[in-house]
C-alpha cells in the first residue's frame, strides 16, 4: 500500500526530507512496523528510528503508540517529544 | 472557542475583552508564555496543530465550566522576550477558570506538535522535551476533579 509519511524538527533535519510517498509491503500496517522498516534503510535512518530514541508519532494527524494501524493512504509522522507552550 | 497558530504576536488585552462580553462572566484566567534567555525558531505541524489543540479545549470543557476560551501559539523566528503563547478562559468563577486554564497549558506542552530550536552562542539546538511536564499533565489524570 501507499502512505504518505512526514518528518518533523531534528528527525527532518536529520533524514534530509520533510516527507516522502512510500510503498509498503504487506508485512509493514502498524507505525511499529513501518518504524522498522525505516529503521533497516541503515545510515541515519538507523541511528534516528534505533529503539532507545524517543520518536513519537501521527496517523491522520492523531497522535498514537506503536501499536496504531496504518492503511492504504495514510498520512504518518514521526516526530520527537514536543517542546512547545 | 478560537484556536489560532499564526507568526504575529497577540495582544493579550484585546484578547481577553474579545471573551469578556458576556454578562455572565464573573472571571478570566490567562497565561502567556514568553522566549526566555534565546532567540529560537518554532516549527509546528500545520493541521494537526490546530486539531490537537482543539481537542484540548473540548476536554477542559468537559471537566469544567468553559464559557469562552482562546488559544494562540505562534511559530517562526521569536526574540527573547517575545510572547510565545496565550491561553485565556472565561468562566462564571475563578475555580473552573483557573483549573481550565492550567490543564490546557500542561496538556498542550505534551500533545501540540511544536518544537523549538534556539539559537544560543553555542549554535543552534533543538530543545529536549522535559519529563517535568509529562508529569504536570499526568497528574490532571490522578487528581479528582
Amino acid at each position: 500500500m501507499k502512505v504518505k509519511v512526514l518528518f518533523f524538527a531534528s528527525l527532518r533535519e536529520s533524514l534530509g526530507r520533510p516527507h516522502e510517498e512510500l510503498e509498503l509491503p504487506a508485512n509493514v500496517n502498524t507505525v511499529g512496523t513501518l518504524r522498522e522498516h525505516l529503521r533497516a534503510r541503515g545510515g541515519e535512518w538507523a541511528s534516528v528510528f534505533a529503539p532507545n530514541r524517543p520518536v513519537r508519532a501521527a496517523v491522520n494527524q492523531d497522535m498514537v503508540q506503536a501499536g496504531a494501524a496504518i492503511k492504504p493512504g495514510d498520512e504518518v509522522a514521526f516526530f520527537p517529544p514536543v517542546t512547545g507552550g | 472557542m478560537k484556536v489560532a497558530v499564526q507568526r504575529e504576536d497577540f495582544d493579550l488585552g484585546a484578547e481577553v475583552r474579545a471573551i469578556s462580553r458576556d454578562a455572565k462572566v464573573g472571571a478570566v484566567a490567562s497565561f502567556v508564555g514568553l522566549v526566555r534567555d534565546v532567540r529560537m525558531t518554532l516549527e509546528h505541524y500545520p493541521g494537526m496543530t490546530e486539531n490537537a489543540i482543539g481537542k484540548i479545549v473540548e476536554e477542559a470543557a468537559r471537566r469544567w465550566q468553559v464559557m469562552e476560551c482562546t488559544v494562540i501559539h505562534r511559530y517562526g523566528n521569536l526574540q527573547p522576550n517575545d510572547q510565545i503563547v496565550l491561553v485565556a478562559v472565561a468562566s462564571a468563577h475563578r475555580g473552573d477558570a483557573f483549573a481550565a486554564c492550567e490543564f490546557i497549558m500542561d496538556y498542550l506542552k505534551t500533545r501540540a506538535p511544536f518544537w523549538k530550536k534556539e539559537h544560543g552562542p553555542a549554535g543552534a539546538a533543538w530543545v529536549e522535551a522535559r519529563s517535568s511536564d509529562d508529569e504536570a499533565a499526568e497528574r490532571w489524570k490522578r487528581e479528582p476533579q
